[in-house]
């Protein structure tokens, strides 16, 4: 039996109230509810706050480079598919930087979760606008207020016809952890973007602010099955906003298209010397 | 080594054409209709960034010694298209043009053979499509050479397209060479070609050298972008995957590919990735990922003249100063630069045991030159083949585990994702033993030196520098990587002119070899050879070593050397 105890990890270096101590607290959930044993689980996370995630979990860790969190998740699940593999990325790290990372993940369809923290903020570097931080939004070096049109993370993962995404708040631990459940559980590339409370630069998303915006689309009735309803859904941002699973479809993930991974992982295979022989036959 | 006397059979082939006309085609056939015909070719090209049009040519030499250069003298050129007589009539100086009316142009020369292969090809199959054919025949013609083997590499070749089609290709074939022997070229054969076929022999080149290297060493990951003139290697390893239990992923950019790769090696798997200069620009972060977490990967930069675009197929050893410095902060690291095909299957292997052994990044540093050179070998020996992974084993790891343990040697033992009862942390930051962020002063420094320890044993597997040519001689010729074969040849043919030269040559650039110093403090004058502006290697040997060069020698117009430019230059310099 794998329990809570099995994945606890050392003392965090978050700030009192970070909306990351509920996310970390989801993923352990998560990963027991799914009987996931430590040393079958590869976190593999950038940088910034979210990026220290895994440290704080007892599992294989690659902690990589900012906004390079997919590509080693890929090669990794590829070599082992039998290892349950689960990026975590910030807004910057899963959207900035690693923007066409995102775009070709989904693209490829590996079987890997993306957890990204999405707080609308640059934390780590002191609070500068993020992707999808909102038009207006004052700091620092945004000076006249942020003048781009926000990334939004589930429209365009939607249209590229991404197999499983999903929306959690941080402010609900357990409705949460079931999204990351059903996301490690989905056949391909799964997304949960998780709206995330900074609570030292972000002083206009606040918990206060989402409590009174965010609801479950469940509860509405919405068809996960449904496209053009999920993208609506996606578009949806303001007064009221979704949490929830807004897309999800059957899907055969990159690796289990290799014919090569059809008898077992990279790793186990052995090393066939012999068949060199006919390789130099193509150069007589 | 080269033949290390003079060469006495010699015949060199230049084919000249638009790109698409199907230069590369008539060259291969030439060369490996030879090659299994007992000779020793050597070949390379040189084409322009197009798909179509342009001026290219494929160069062959065919002799009865290893040669592993080209000669800058034309016995026959093949025109396809117009540009071809201007260009390269020249360097035809006792030789043969062979092309067809269309070519010829105002060039009316006593050299010029006009063979109509398009009307030759329509005549005997009813098709122009045999018209390359046709110009191989010719050549054979010109050379009074024997049509045998010919033949049969046609039938092989063509044989799952049909018998019709093998057969009109066989007369063309014979048109070509009968329409040159009988019309033309009566009587007259200088050449004394002495066939005797062999199947032991291949011709390789660079590129595929190191992707069957790879192989050999057990790659089952490989993630590139594709870029001229590395994409060989990629297509290479991609062409066998299945047999190797490899994947080959085209991934969407350079960073994406060195950071999968890092991924796969992680996770582990043998992974390398395969780039030029301005692919590695991009994967330069992932390189310092794969020195600080102390993943091992193998990188394979075809190098190619720059900065950004540069002159995309050409050549030019200009990324020394890049490898050896790229990316932020101190890591260990290893630059091996291939000396020829074999050279570079060879090193291909070393690099991934190397990379693994000391949980580092290895690059191997190849060129246009490297890459598209076609070298003939007997079939590379395989039955030394030793692949150590430095793996732990399962019933070594436990609970205690930690992946960057200090030990004297630097090296940790290395356990991999997925074995049970360890956990493996790997971590970009500065992390303690157990891999976890550990910003202290007192960890930092414990860790990096952990890191750079490593530089010990690997220097003691450097390699010495190749010596060529007589002992003690008044001048000696310092090069490395792809330069060993025109700088050898340069050198056999100035001892047989009884010129005191010879050549000291590198293959394991960094670290360099503990006992190279002493060597080179033996030498006299000393001139140092590369394929670039500034002198990297010279700067290398300085900085390194201490040891200033007398002189250097530096090509920069992206062409390869040739032994005859070589011992120009010296003459030129008053060395010889």
């Amino acid at each position: 039996m794998v329990t809570i105890e099995d994945y606890k990890n050392g003392e965090t270096e978050w700030c009192p109230g970070c909306g990351n101590f509920n996310i970390l607290e989801a993923v352990k959930r998560s990963l027991v509810d799914l009987g996931k044993k430590p040393h079958e689980v590869l976190m593999v996370s950038g940088i910034g706050q979210s990026g220290k995630l895994p440290h704080y979990l007892k599992c294989n860790t690659f902690n990589s480079l900012h906004g390079r969190t997919l590509p080693p998740a890929t090669g990794a699940k590829v070599a082992n598919p039998e290892l349950t593999v689960i990026a975590v990325g910030g807004d910057g790290d899963s959207y900035g930087e690693g923007g066409n990372h995102f775009i070709h993940a989904i693209r490829r369809n590996p079987d890997i979760t993306l957890i990204a923290h999405d707080n609308q903020i640059y934390g780590l570097t002191k609070g500068q606008a993020s992707p999808t931080s909102e038009i207006g939004m004052k700091t620092k070096v945004q000076t006249h207020g942020v003048l781009h049109t926000p990334f939004n993370p589930l429209a365009v993962a939607i249209s590229l016809d991404c197999p499983f995404v999903a929306r959690g708040f941080a402010g609900d631990v357990e409705h949460l952890s079931s999204l990351i459940s059903q996301a490690i559980s989905h056949k391909g590339f799964s997304l949960v973007d998780i709206l995330q409370p900074c609570v030292t630069f972000n002083k206009l998303n606040t918990y206060k602010w989402y409590h009174d915006r965010v609801y479950k689309m469940d509860d509405d009735g919405h068809d996960p099955a449904n496209r053009m309803a999920a993208f609506e859904k996606a578009l949806e941002w303001g007064d009221r906003i979704p949490t929830g699973v807004f897309y999800k479809r059957d899907s055969e993930p990159f690796e289990s298209k290799l014919d090569v991974l059809k008898s077992g992982p990279l790793t186990a295979k052995q090393y066939d010397s012999a068949k060199l022989d006919s390789v130099f036959e193509n150069f007589s | 080594m080269i033949s290390g006397g003079i060469i006495i059979v010699d015949i060199n082939i230049k084919i000249g054409g638009e790109a698409g006309q199907g230069i590369q085609t008539i060259g291969s056939v030439l060369s490996r209709t030879f090659v299994r015909d007992g000779f020793y070719v050597y070949g390379n090209q040189f084409y322009l960034s197009r798909v179509r049009g342009g001026h290219n040519y494929f160069h062959i030499r065919v002799s009865d010694h290893p040669v592993y250069t080209l000669n800058e003298k034309i016995d026959i050129l093949v025109a396809l298209d117009k540009q071809t007589i201007p260009d390269h009539i020249e360097e035809v100086k006792e030789g043969f043009v062979l092309t067809d009316e269309s070519t010829v142009g105002d060039n009316a020369d006593a050299k010029i053979v006009s063979v109509p292969f398009t009307e030759i090809s329509k005549d005997v199959s009813g098709k122009k499509l045999f018209s390359n054919t046709v110009a191989v025949g010719a050549v054979f013609g010109l050379l009074c050479y024997d049509l045998a083997t010919l033949k049969k590499f046609l039938s092989e070749t063509f044989k799952s397209k049909g018998d019709e089609v093998v057969e009109k290709n066989i007369k063309a074939a014979e048109a070509g060479y009968d329409y040159v022997r009988n019309d033309k070229f009566e009587g007259i054969c200088n050449y004394n070609l002495n066939p005797q076929p062999t199947n032991r022999r291949i011709l390789i080149n660079g590129n595929d050298s190191v992707g069957v290297g790879a192989l050999a060493a057990g790659v089952q990951f490989l993630s590139a972008y594709p870029m001229t003139p590395s994409t060989g290697v990629m297509t290479r390893v991609a062409s066998h995957a299945d047999d190797f239990n490899a994947v080959v992923e085209q991934a969407e950019d350079e960073i994406a590919a060195i950071n999968m790769a890092i991924g796969a090696s992680f996770a582990g798997v043998r992974a390398m990735t395969t780039t030029s200069g301005g692919g590695f620009c991009l994967m330069t972060e992932g390189l310092g990922l794969s020195g600080i977490t102390e993943t091992p990967i193998v990188i394979f930069l075809g190098q190619r003249p720059g900065p950004a675009t540069g002159l995309p197929t050409m050549t030019e050893q200009g990324d020394l100063n890049f490898v050896l410095h790229a990316a932020q902060g101190e890591f260990p690291r290893c630059v091996l630069a291939p000396r020829t095909a074999k050279d570079a299957f060879y090193q291909t292997i070393r690099a991934f045991n190397i990379a693994e052994k000391y949980q580092i990044p290895v690059l191997i540093l190849s060129d246009q030159h490297l890459a598209d050179g076609l070298f003939t070998y007997e079939r590379f020996d395989t039955s030394g083949l030793k692949i150590n992974r430095h793996l732990l084993e399962d019933r070594a790891v436990g609970s205690d585990y930690q992946r960057y343990a200090i030990t004297k040697s630097g090296l940790s033992p290395r356990a991999i994702p997925g074995q049970n009862g360890a956990l493996v942390v790997a971590d970009s930051d500065e992390h303690n033993e157990a891999g976890h962020i550990d910003q202290t002063t007192d960890n930092r420094i414990r860790m990096n030196e952990k890191r750079l320890r490593k530089v010990d044993g690997l220097t003691d597997e450097m390699q010495m520098p190749a010596i060529h040519g007589i002992d003690g001689a008044d001048v000696s010729l310092i090069g490395w990587g792809s330069s060993y074969g025109p700088l050898a040849e340069a050198v056999d043919i100035l001892n047989h002119d009884e010129v005191s030269i010879n050549l000291i040559h590198f293959s394991d650039i960094y670290p360099l070899s503990h006992n190279a110093a002493s060597i080179l403090e033996g030498l006299n004058t000393t001139i140092c050879v590369e394929n670039n502006a500034t002198g990297q290697f010279a700067r290398l040997l300085r900085a390194e070593l201490g040891f200033e060069v007398s002189k250097k020698m530096l090509r920069y117009d992206g062409l390869p050397f040739t032994p005859q430019s070589v011992i120009r230059e010296l003459k030129g310099m008053e060395v010889i």
